[in-house]
């Protein structure tokens, strides 16, 4: 698991294959991404017409959430904005009570490509993950971005491959998949803004097992980045703290039972 | 020079202020976003008590020629100052989502009594 370029890329009909008769859902967190959202949904469903589909509309001012529902798609508008990860959560919970059997995360911005979902979802159906996180710099694709968001990303790697004993390149990433485990977990308790790196922490802590594969990113088809400069070092000093603190704790959160499924 | 005993008073008392705030965020009673304020506040009073020169300086800089452990109350009382700064924003803003909470649950309680969807896109 340590070493990512060992996890192979399975071809996409391989992963419909076993993907089967599983009940399955992509969660498309989305704040004001009228534009890039429905596009998002179509290219779900153009790699595969399975998956159930639910946008958290974390209280958009434009017409994300009517514009997900045209397209058929579940939707969850929250009052008012929760962040990324309270959005995000919404998702894992609705996967939970109904019964999801596996979740992949794609973000509403149109920076993750529906066509790479057989990259993550791969290890998770071969039974060697519980959760799979496409990478944008495990393959070493162009990814470009912001100075202080990539020094961000660097420190948050190298903190998190220390504590969770394994080498970590992405912590920031989005783009994953899940199954039934990590769902439940993540129902159950899930950080908050700017959640992936605890998240991921937070999945070893619970003895899940973490894998992730390269992926390439796209260029945000639109809307705006929700974190700015000043607020990434912000951030940057909570996340840590959240972190190191997180060390202390010997679980997480118990998680819900399953009958309530 | 502050009184040996001042220094070590403040000491014990501002690093028992960081291991209660630590520990509280590690039993889920406080989120690491309304806990920062207060980890500033224990680790600035802490290392003013332990650094007694810094703190005579400092003392110096204002004017404090008589005791210098005056600062430590005056830096104490700023940083209470603006941690209710923050709270008075954070209430606002739970108040406002209060709001806007009740009156989505009144539409959707209407909604559910009388069966018209009111649907708002």
């Amino acid at each position: 698991m340590a070493e990512l370029a060992e996890v192979p890329v399975a071809p996409a009909a391989t992963v419909l294959a076993q993907l089967g008769e599983l009940k399955r859902l992509a969660i498309v967190p989305a704040l004001n991404e009228g534009e890039s959202v429905g596009r998002v949904i179509a290219e779900i469903r153009l790699f595969d017409p399975g998956f159930d589909i639910v946008v958290v509309d974390d209280g958009s001012t434009d017409r994300t959430a009517g514009i997900a529902a045209d397209q058929g798609a579940h939707v969850l508008r929250l009052p008012f904005n929760l962040g990324i990860g309270g959005a995000v959560q919404t998702g894992y919970r609705f996967a939970f009570e109904r019964g999801y059997d596996i979740a992949v995360q794609i973000d509403g911005d149109g920076q993750h490509d529906p066509a790479q979902l057989p990259a993550i979802l791969a290890p998770v159906l071969a039974g060697e993950a519980d959760l799979c996180v496409g990478s944008r710099f495990a393959g070493g694709s162009g990814y470009q971005s912001s100075f202080t968001r990539r020094v961000g990303i660097r420190v948050f790697a190298a903190v998190v491959s220390v504590i969770v004993r394994q080498k970590v390149t992405d912590t920031t990433s989005g783009f994953r998949a899940v199954n039934r485990k990590g769902i439940a977990l993540f129902a159950a308790d899930y950080p908050h803004d700017y959640p992936e790196v605890e998240a991921t922490v937070m999945c070893v802590k619970h003895k899940l097992r973490l894998t992730e594969v390269p992926v390439e990113m796209r260029e945000r088809a639109g809307g705006e980045s929700s974190i700015t400069a000043l607020r990434s070092i912000y951030y940057m000093t909570k996340v840590l703290l959240a972190i190191f603190v997180g060390l202390f704790r010997r679980y997480a959160v118990p998680l819900e039972e399953e009958h309530r499924r | 020079m502050t009184p040996l005993p001042v220094s070590i008073a403040a000491a014990v008392a501002s690093f028992l202020l960081l291991v209660v705030v630590f520990e509280l965020i590690r039993s889920r009673r406080l989120r690491e976003r309304y806990a920062l304020l207060w980890l500033l506040t224990g680790g600035v009073l802490l290392a003013l008590s332990v650094w007694r020169d810094g703190l005579n300086t400092i003392a110096g800089w204002f004017g404090v020629e008589t005791y210098p452990p005056a600062i430590l109350g005056a830096v104490g009382a700023l940083f209470i100052l603006i941690v209710l700064l923050h709270y008075s924003t954070v209430i606002s803003r739970l108040s406002d989502q209060n709001t806007i909470l009740a009156q989505r649950l009144a539409l959707l309680e209407q909604q559910q009594r009388e069966g018209t969807p009111a649907t708002e896109r």
